[in-house]
């Protein structure tokens, strides 16, 4: 059998892996750019009814043609991607932020605090995802601030047991040891010496996060609780095409598409991350 | 032992059925202000307001409306629906069947969709076949499952004769093939994470020193993945599953609603529409519940099939 060279094969991995970071980066600027510049990039208005020409076919006037109110879907589609990558990235934040101090706190301490933590995210974890965001959403009434408030709730859980894990084991590390004996504050050690050692797999986690609560927000816009409506959403267009997806299936399958390839290019972000910042 | 251990997981399931108990109360009245005015709009006259409150018990102390609610929940009472006027459970019974019935076939599409992939990743790691499959996760995880599901009712359900479009048969042989479909959806939205975990459950499995030892033996590559490798990776795909429950759970939900399947998920997205308070804290129980339940299952038969996992 030919089997490369143990170094040979992870160069051949590092090689592909800054190609996925590449292509990740690089899919998902051009989708950024089409965003910022939408209002450059088509003529139309996302929200102006042209009734004269509802449910047009893809023409060279309307590049994928008009919905059922004539709007352009081509415009509707950059300017849904405006909103749903801002509430994506936007909606991460919170999560990221508490769940990587909650779990590094409960790691390093231990105790009653990392008891209490931990209890919290098992019970969390115990619901399925979508009941517990929709019964979150429902509580708060529809709306993009409720979904900011529901992410924050529920999306914390896994950093905070990721972050956990990881300063369980540092703890026990030579340089934790060594900034102890040096008499720094436990916030010194916890913020500059063990966060930057354990912050990739948080980090990492949160591109697939981002596609997580990205088709969370789509999904529920499709229910009627996200986004309303006329506001261009991924979702809500989706929902909106559903009735006409005999005659004109590209109002309803586009929008979709457009959903993967961000989820496509942040995955790809991701995985090229986790091997960029692991230590060699 | 293995009775110990059984039990020894019953009781620990006891707080953490009691902190989701928690969680739904509160999670319902999460909103500052009355639910009344949520639920009865902002033009409510105040003697609707009262009326509604004092019918459904919110102008007593959020204390007691939890006590009242646990005594309820003890006696197998999960509140009375807005909309319908009857008991929750009411509305529940006959509902499971569709749901667990959904939740069994995508936990089975879902094996044969990753494990054959998985297994072509894990014999050419790090060669194309792997690169290929590793994609799939990647661009599995931004699909939103009503999308896929509008896809497959469009160009599959509407084409082929004997699949129907939505909706739940009568006999068994109906339902199950009214399953196919909604099936596929869910074990889509599942797939990029069992294949992932399967693959590198695969791998690892095959750097195992008795997989060594069947090589050396001289045992082809094939039947050493088959005889040796599966068998023991099968056991960590059960875990992934099970893991990953909750989120396959949370698609049923969506997918129930897209192909309109009378189950536990579609009942609770329609209280959610009609603001039916009551229903969507009972269900979201159920499906907590439901959640935790099938994992001590899981727990249990993993345990009694595979001596290694450790009882403790």
């Amino acid at each position: 059998m030919t089997t490369p060279s143990r170094s040979e094969s992870r160069k051949a991995v590092r090689g592909r892996r800054s190609y996925s970071l590449m292509i990740g980066t690089g899919l998902l600027g051009v989708i950024v750019l089409a965003a910022i510049l939408a209002p450059w990039i088509t003529p139309y208005d996302p929200l102006a009814h042209d009734l004269d020409t509802i449910l047009a076919p893809p023409s060279s006037d309307h590049l994928l043609g008009t919905d059922h109110l004539g709007r352009d879907v081509w415009t509707r589609l950059l300017y849904a991607a405006r909103l749903d990558l801002l509430i994506g990235v936007g909606a991460v934040i919170t999560p990221f932020l508490t769940g990587t101090l909650l779990g590094a706190v409960a790691g390093y301490y231990g105790g009653r605090i990392d008891l209490a933590v931990s209890a919290a995210t098992d019970m969390l974890m115990a619901f399925p995802y979508y009941v517990l965001i929709i019964a979150l959403v429902f509580s708060l009434g529809p709306g993009i601030p409720s979904i900011f408030i529901a992410m924050a709730i529920v999306a914390w859980v896994s950093y905070a047991r990721i972050v956990r894990g990881e300063v369980l084991s540092a703890r026990g590390q030579q340089y934790v040891m060594a900034a102890k004996t040096l008499g720094y504050t436990d916030l010194r050690i916890i913020v500059r010496h063990i966060l930057p050692n354990v912050i990739t797999q948080p980090v990492t986690y949160a591109m697939s996060d981002i596609v997580v609560i990205i088709v969370g927000v789509v999904t529920l816009s499709y229910l009627g609780l996200g986004v309303p409506p006329p506001t261009p959403d991924w979702g809500s267009m989706i929902a909106s095409g559903q009735s006409f997806m005999t005659t004109q299936w590209q109002l309803s399958t586009i929008p979709g598409i457009a959903v993967v390839i961000v989820g496509l290019s942040f995955s790809l972000i991701g995985d090229g991350l986790t091997h960029r910042l692991r230590p060699e | 032992m293995a009775l110990r251990y059984f039990l020894r997981r019953l009781l620990r399931m006891i707080p953490v059925i009691l902190g989701m108990t928690i969680i739904v109360f509160f999670m319902i009245h999460l909103v500052p202000g009355d639910p009344a005015r949520t639920l009865l709009g902002p033009r409510a006259p105040a003697e609707a307001i009262d009326a509604f409150n004092l019918r459904w018990g919110f102008d007593r102390p959020l204390h007691e409306q939890f006590l009242s609610f646990l005594g309820g929940l003890v006696q197998g009472d999960l509140g009375t629906s807005l909309s319908y006027n009857v008991p929750t459970t009411e509305l529940v019974t006959g509902r499971f069947t569709p749901t667990l019935l959904l939740l069994a076939i995508s936990g089975l599409f879902a094996m044969v969709i990753s494990l054959p992939l998985a297994v072509v990743a894990a014999l050419r790691e790090e060669r194309t076949p792997d690169h290929v499959v590793r994609v799939i996760p990647m661009l599995g995880l931004g699909l939103p499952a009503f999308w896929v599901g509008i896809l497959l009712l469009t160009f599959v359900a509407l084409r082929v004769d004997w699949l129907p479009v939505g909706g739940y048969g009568a006999t068994w042989p109906d339902r199950l093939i009214a399953m196919i479909l909604p099936g596929l959806t869910v074990a889509i939205g599942i797939a990029p994470f069992t294949i992932r975990s399967l693959r590198s459950s695969l791998i690892e499995v095959m750097e195992a020193d008795y997989i060594a030892t069947a090589r050396a033996k001289g045992l082809a590559g094939v039947r050493v993945l088959w005889a040796h490798g599966l068998r023991n990776a099968v056991i960590p795909t059960v875990t992934v599953l099970g893991v990953n429950l909750g989120w396959l759970v949370g698609n049923t939900l969506i997918v129930e609603k897209v192909f309109a399947l009378p189950g536990l998920g579609a009942l609770m997205i329609d209280a959610v529409l009609e603001r039916d308070f009551a229903v969507v804290q009972g269900l979201a129980l159920i499906f907590g519940l439901l959640v935790v339940l099938v994992n001590l299952l899981a727990d249990v038969v993993r345990a009694s099939l595979d001596p290694r996992v450790q009882l403790s």
